[in-house]
């Protein structure tokens, strides 16, 4: 593996009931890059980055992520990715602070660095202010922030955040992207982003990944994605006509 | 390891700041008080003026109340509360979304079935605790006797396979909250095991036997003592009449069985000693022991399969 390559996959492969969901997938993400996965709801973006977190096993292929492999070393592999999920689930009953202590808990930090970690956290995602709130009590956006203030308390060195604007409207949204892209450099995480908002991901995504039923049907910067016809099956498109065909009705 | 704290940690606040807890606890304790004071009451009435028997600190424990004994009350109703206590477990975190959360951190799996169990432990022996320090109390002060050296030893022995028997119900709501998605399900699945095993279980024995041993009656001893094996047999599968064989022995050592010989279980048969004076204590941990064993294996049976399940489910946020 190239000295700065963080993840590689090769045929990343998984099958759901016989039909692929996942299809012989094959990327890198580089150290420090931000970069966006992009796809409509049901091209297997999730279930990508669940077989990256070893929470998913795959059908076939390989991927290593620092070089380990997700399916054989599962806790050293989520020890350096911060996982933002997809609907992520919060304990209602615990206040914002209280969840983030758990999660400091979990991953065995203690004592001063947690408390440190948490103010931070708190501080840089703008929620010291309803730290002691339930988080049943929060609004979505918050606990989106909560979500993402999760990862920066474990501090990892790669995050993965699946559909962080998921139900945000379009102000939030922006905001939420600037956050992450400030967050990210300025603790130089390497971020893989899913979403289905193109227009929304290549703001912020120093490369795209596009994927389709499965597959990746291209890869690159913006621009190098925008000067060339992009292969769909038998199809080719540039990448306008795939934001129509795919990406409109979601 | 910092997993495994993690979680016990936050379990065992949820549990105590949850209405579930609470009304348990309430409910219990109401239990207890009432009827350890009818029970001081009657027993101090019937001993006036007699010479005090043995064991009558047990007394307190076995003899009835309000229409039964606190012993009654915790078999009957001890596997309600490790079912409470257990049954929306692991469902209720995969439907809040909550189960990916916990498991894309470096903890292992295993570490959050064991956690939750231990907190549900501890949950559960306090409960018992209390019940049995409440009664203790009131015994104390109604009664005024001090239960000897032996008594204090049967109620310990007594708590240590109450908590191992309710905690067996834990472990089977656990593994119903990983088997089943949806939390209704699996409350209503636990709820059907209990039914089962407390009121179904000695109807199907004595169906299954009468359907082998069909002329079994007064004048074909053999296969009257046949038909009746058998059903030894199948109750004994049923860790409801594990437990109540054995927290018998244990802490009612001078109980005169009303049933006959024959239709007693292994245990009582074993126990004989009973009629002619109470079972020394060191007998009656003997008899008791495999049974217990058998109580602790059933729990790590459910527990094999909940690892087997859950290590091999796949988690997913919805
Ligand atoms: N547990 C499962 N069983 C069967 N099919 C599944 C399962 N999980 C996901 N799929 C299918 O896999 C495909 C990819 O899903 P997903 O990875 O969630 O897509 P995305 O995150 O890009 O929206 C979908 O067609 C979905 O229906
Ligand atoms: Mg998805």
């Amino acid at each position: 593996m190239e000295p700065n390559i963080v993840i590689e996959a090769r045929d990343l492969t998984k099958n759901y009931n016989g039909r692929p969901a996942v299809d012989h997938l094959t990327f890198r993400i580089r150290e420090g890059e931000i970069f966006g996965f992009l796809g409509p709801n049901g091209a297997g973006k999730t279930t990508t980055l669940l077989m990256m977190l070893g929470l998913t096993e795959p059908s076939g292929g390989t991927v290593r992520v620092l070089g380990m492999d997700p399916a054989r070393e599962p806790i050293r592999v989520k020890r350096e990715i911060g996982y933002l999920q997809e609907n992520m689930g919060f304990y209602r009953d615990l206040t914002g602070r209280q969840s983030l202590q758990f999660i400091a808990d979990l991953n065995g930090i203690t004592g001063d660095e947690a408390d440190k970690r948490i103010e931070e956290a708190l501080e840089e995602v703008g929620l010291t202010a309803e730290a002691e709130k339930k988080v049943g009590a929060y609004s979505r956006g918050m606990r989106q922030r909560l979500g993402f203030a999760e990862i920066l308390v474990k501090a990892p060195k790669i995050a993965f955040l699946d559909e962080p604007t998921l139900g945000l409207d379009p102000e939030a949204t922006g905001r939420m992207m600037d956050l992450i892209r400030d967050l990210c450099t300025r603790r130089n995480m390497t971020v893989m982003l899913s979403s289905h908002l193109l227009h929304q991901a290549q703001r912020i995504c120093h490369r795209l990944g596009i994927m389709i039923h499965g597959r990746m049907v291209a890869e690159g910067t913006m621009e190098k994605l925008a000067a060339e016809k992009l292969g769909v099956g038998q199809e080719q498109y540039s990448l306008e006509e795939i934001y129509m065909k795919y990406f409109k009705e979601s | 390891m910092s997993g495994f704290r993690a979680i016990l940690k936050k379990e065992l606040a949820d549990h105590f700041s949850s209405y579930r807890f609470l009304i348990l606890f309430a409910l219990i304790a109401m239990v207890s008080l009432i009827t350890a004071y009818m029970v001081g009451i009657n027993v101090s009435r019937e001993l006036e003026g007699t010479a005090r028997p043995k064991f009558i600190f047990l007394l307190l424990f076995t003899a009835s109340g309000v229409g039964f004994s606190l012993v009654q009350f915790v078999a009957f109703f001890g596997p309600l509360i490790g079912l409470i206590l257990g049954f929306d477990t692991i469902n209720r975190e995969r439907n809040e979304g909550t189960l990916s959360k916990l498991l894309s951190q470096p903890i292992y799996r295993d570490a959050v079935i064991n956690a939750k169990f231990t907190a549900g432990v501890i949950v559960i022996a306090l409960i018992l605790v209390s019940i049995v320090l409440v009664i203790s109390a009131f015994g104390l002060m109604i009664l005024g006797v001090v239960p000897g050296v032996e008594e204090v030893l049967r109620i310990f022995i007594y708590l240590v396979i109450s908590i191992i028997y309710v905690s067996l119900w834990l472990g089977v709501a656990i593994l119903f909250s990983i088997l089943f998605r949806s939390v209704s399900t699996s409350a209503l699945a636990a709820l059907s095991i209990w039914i089962f095993f407390t009121f179904f279980i000695s109807i199907g024995a004595g169906a299954v036997a009468g359907a082998l041993v069909p002329d079994a009656g007064k004048n074909n001893p053999e296969a009257l003592i046949k038909s009746v094996q058998i059903q030894n047999a199948i109750t004994l599968a049923s860790p409801i009449e594990l437990y109540n064989d054995s927290t018998a022995t244990i802490i009612d050592p001078m109980r005169r069985t009303t049933r006959k010989l024959l239709q007693m279980g292994a245990l009582e048969q074993l126990s004989m000693a009973r009629f002619s004076g109470p079972l020394p204590l060191g007998q009656s941990v003997l008899i008791v022991w495999p049974y217990m064993v058998f109580l602790i294996a059933i729990t790590v049976i459910c527990f094999a399969i909940s690892y087997t399940v859950f290590m091999r489910q796949e988690i997913r946020s919805l």
